[in-house]
């Protein structure tokens, strides 16, 4: 029973990275960037290639280098093609689902099709025992980045002027932008953050075991579904949903099966919009729609 | 405008659709027969069925705004009721489907028992995506969920289902899915007759599910769907129920893509996760964009041409066909919203525009005012 918390909690973890991205491309900017599992990717692969100068270390180098390798791609697609396509959500998904796929292919190209391995850190090696219950270290840590990339957010969010200007746009765009903030420049900026925060999540993910083409499509239902119950754009929204998915996955997983997991889950979700449609937290508005 | 012209204009407006339906109608049922060895044949009606899902999307999205990623549930539910009795046919009256005996499986799961009867399992080819479809047009919609959250639900429902079926191999076949049928209703699959004879079926189906879809377009329900499509509150507040509506539509675009699934099965002789999961769920979508989402023709014919693009590019070249999709597909985004359907009236707007510009220096048009697309 006991020994089920911690898989939970690392499976929330994980959630957690991936959904913490999409709270700032979907939640704060509406756009559906199916391409986001593409950006895991591209973070997880990032490390595979500083193995070569890094060899051991490589996947603590990647976390910098994966969120700007992957915010940059990000920022790209903003400005080549979702830029034209803001209010309109729908079309952006489609648009970004064919990048998706020509992203995948490309990964494919250059590393080949079978997954690939990124060795894990030595002092990430063994588990931390607490009575009877066992956590791999490499959980630990996914849990440690995923806590303080929120910390990281979180400050980002409210403590800084960028951050505020986010929110700005976000609440109300014509207002922020009346107000002489340069709405262009944050959804440029939002979407790097957005991410480069799934290319940190890639990284993780290297953690977790091996890593392919199409490594980031397999979490990305699952993280969309966190941000749908998290309420849109809600960061705390986002952690506790993503706590309650990850738990509920193993511990049904524990009592049945992995399928079953799934089919419970997506119930589950379900019957919770039948409570709360906007999700867990709803930024209140007069807005109609 | 007298009476006499507007008549005219009305009848030749009726005609050419009428030329066009029975023209298609008489290529597909006589040409194409003619022309196409049985292997060709059957690949086309292949194409024909994912057509015919990619209708239910047409009207479901098309006409009523509700980007469904989870098609491929409803395209499973029609195919698995329909392989499932097929397999029971063969399996005879006590044998048990020879996927359950592999897996160790020694008595017949009771959900499975009924599907022996023929008429059961041909009623739960619709019955099934309906139930599945209502449910969760009545909880998702009543609550205003819409738009991307009800893209993104869909796709989920996608992806769940697939993860079942894997999940429970003696069930459901898991990865083979139900495949390997040599006795569909008295005949030989592999023989040219049997192909011959579902090919026609499956036309016939295309036909007749347009022709549905046609009418509830016309009528004044597919109005009021469209209304609420580009003004879900307006249509609330003139006191409709945007839900109903909607659930009426959803239902009855799963309804559409069980029937494909049920006919692609005798066509192509499998049914498996790998053909409903959340990719070719929005592969099939895809193919309405590229059709042209606004028109039921462009729905079915772009569910004909991606597929045959696919096979054929495949073929030749299975990596280069990735680049080509996503390519093409970004361009249509990026281009032709409307897809290859709405293209003759984008030229056509252009064509005009050009006109007018050269005969009248009209004056320049007011920047930053561009062509709303509803979503």
């Amino acid at each position: 029973m006991l020994s089920q918390l911690p898989i939970g909690l690392s499976i929330a973890g994980a959630l957690l990275l991936i959904a913490l991205g999409l709270t700032f491309t979907f939640g704060q900017m509406g756009v559906i960037n199916m391409a986001h599992g593409e950006f895991i990717m591209a973070g997880a692969y990032t490390a595979y290639m500083l193995q070569g100068v890094f060899s051991g270390q490589a996947v603590l180098a990647a976390l910098p280098v994966a969120f700007l390798v992957a915010g940059l791609m990000g920022l790209v697609l903003e400005r080549f093609a979702i830029r034209r396509f803001y209010g309109r959500p729908l079309d952006t998904l489609l648009l970004t689902w064919g990048v998706s796929l020509v992203l995948q292919q490309v990964a494919r190209d250059i590393f080949g099709a079978p997954n690939v391995n990124v060795t894990a850190p030595s002092w990430l090696d063994g588990r931390l025992t607490l009575g009877s219950v066992a956590i791999p270290y490499t959980r630990l840590f996914i849990m440690a980045l995923a806590v303080a990339c929120v910390v990281a957010i979180w400050a980002y969010m409210n403590r800084s002027k960028q951050g505020r200007r986010m929110r700005a746009v976000m609440q109300n765009r014509e207002l922020a932008s009346c107000s002489g903030v340069v709405t262009e420049r944050v959804d440029q900026l939002t979407f790097f953050i957005g991410s480069g925060l799934a290319g940190v999540a890639g990284v993780a993910l290297t953690l977790t075991g091996p890593i392919g083409p199409t490594l980031g499509t397999n979490y990305l239902v699952d993280a969309f579904l966190v941000v749908v119950a998290g309420g849109l754009g809600q960061l705390r929204g986002a952690v506790l949903a993503a706590v309650a998915l990850g738990m509920l996955q193993s511990y049904v997983e524990f009592w049945t099966d992995a399928s079953a997991a799934k089919v419970v889950v997506f119930a589950a979700i379900i019957a919770f919009l039948q409570v709360r449609p906007q999700g867990l937290f709803v930024m209140r508005s007069r807005a109609l729609t | 405008m007298s009476a006499l012209t507007r008549g005219k204009a009305l009848l030749t407006g009726k005609y050419r659709g009428y030329v066009v339906f029975v023209s298609v109608a008489l290529l597909l049922l006589a040409v194409a027969p003619a022309a196409l060895d049985p292997f060709r044949l059957s690949l086309l009606a292949k194409y024909l069925c994912l057509a015919i899902a990619a209708l239910g999307i047409g009207l479901a999205w098309g006409q009523g705004g509700m980007m469904t990623l989870g098609q491929g549930v409803f395209f499973g539910l029609g195919g698995y009721a329909m392989g499932m009795h097929l397999k029971l046919t063969e399996a005879g009256d006590n044998g048990l489907p020879d996927f359950m005996t592999w897996s160790g499986v020694e008595e017949l799961p009771a959900i499975w028992e009924p599907f022996r009867n023929p008429v059961f399992a041909l009623a739960m080819v619709v019955v099934l995506p309906v139930v599945v479809a209502t449910a969760l047009g009545v909880l998702v919609f009543r609550q205003r969920v819409r738009g991307a959250y009800f893209a993104i639900l869909s796709q989920a429902l996608a992806a769940a289902f697939v993860i079942w079926l894997v999940g429970n191999q003696g069930l459901t076949g898991g990865t083979n899915g139900l495949t390997n049928f040599y006795d569909i209703f008295g005949m030989y699959p592999e023989e040219d007759s049997t192909k011959t004879t579902f090919y026609f079926i499956v036309v016939i189906a295309v036909g007749v599910l347009y022709l549905v879809a046609r009418h509830i377009v016309r009528s004044r329900f597919g109005r009021l769907l469209v209304a609420i499509r580009d003004g879900e509150d307006r249509v609330r507040f003139l006191g409709y129920n945007p839900a109903t509506v909607k659930t009426i539509v959803f239902a009855t675009s799963a309804a559409m893509a069980g029937i494909a699934g049920a006919l692609y099965v005798p066509v192509v002789g499998i049914i498996s996760p790998a053909l409903l999961g959340v990719v070719p769920s929005i592969e099939l979508l895809v193919a309405v964009a590229i059709g042209g989402r606004f028109s039921l023709a462009g729905a079915l014919l772009g569910g004909v041409l991606m597929n045959w693009a696919r096979t054929t590019f495949s073929e030749s070249m299975p990596d280069g066909w990735i680049y080509i999709q996503g390519g093409l597909f970004i361009l249509v985004i990026l281009v032709a919203p409307k897809g290859i359907a709405g293209l003759a009236g984008q030229i056509g707007d252009l064509v005009a525009r050009r006109r007018a510009l050269r005969t009248a220096p009209a004056p320049a048009p007011e920047p930053g005012v561009k062509e709303e697309v509803p979503v």
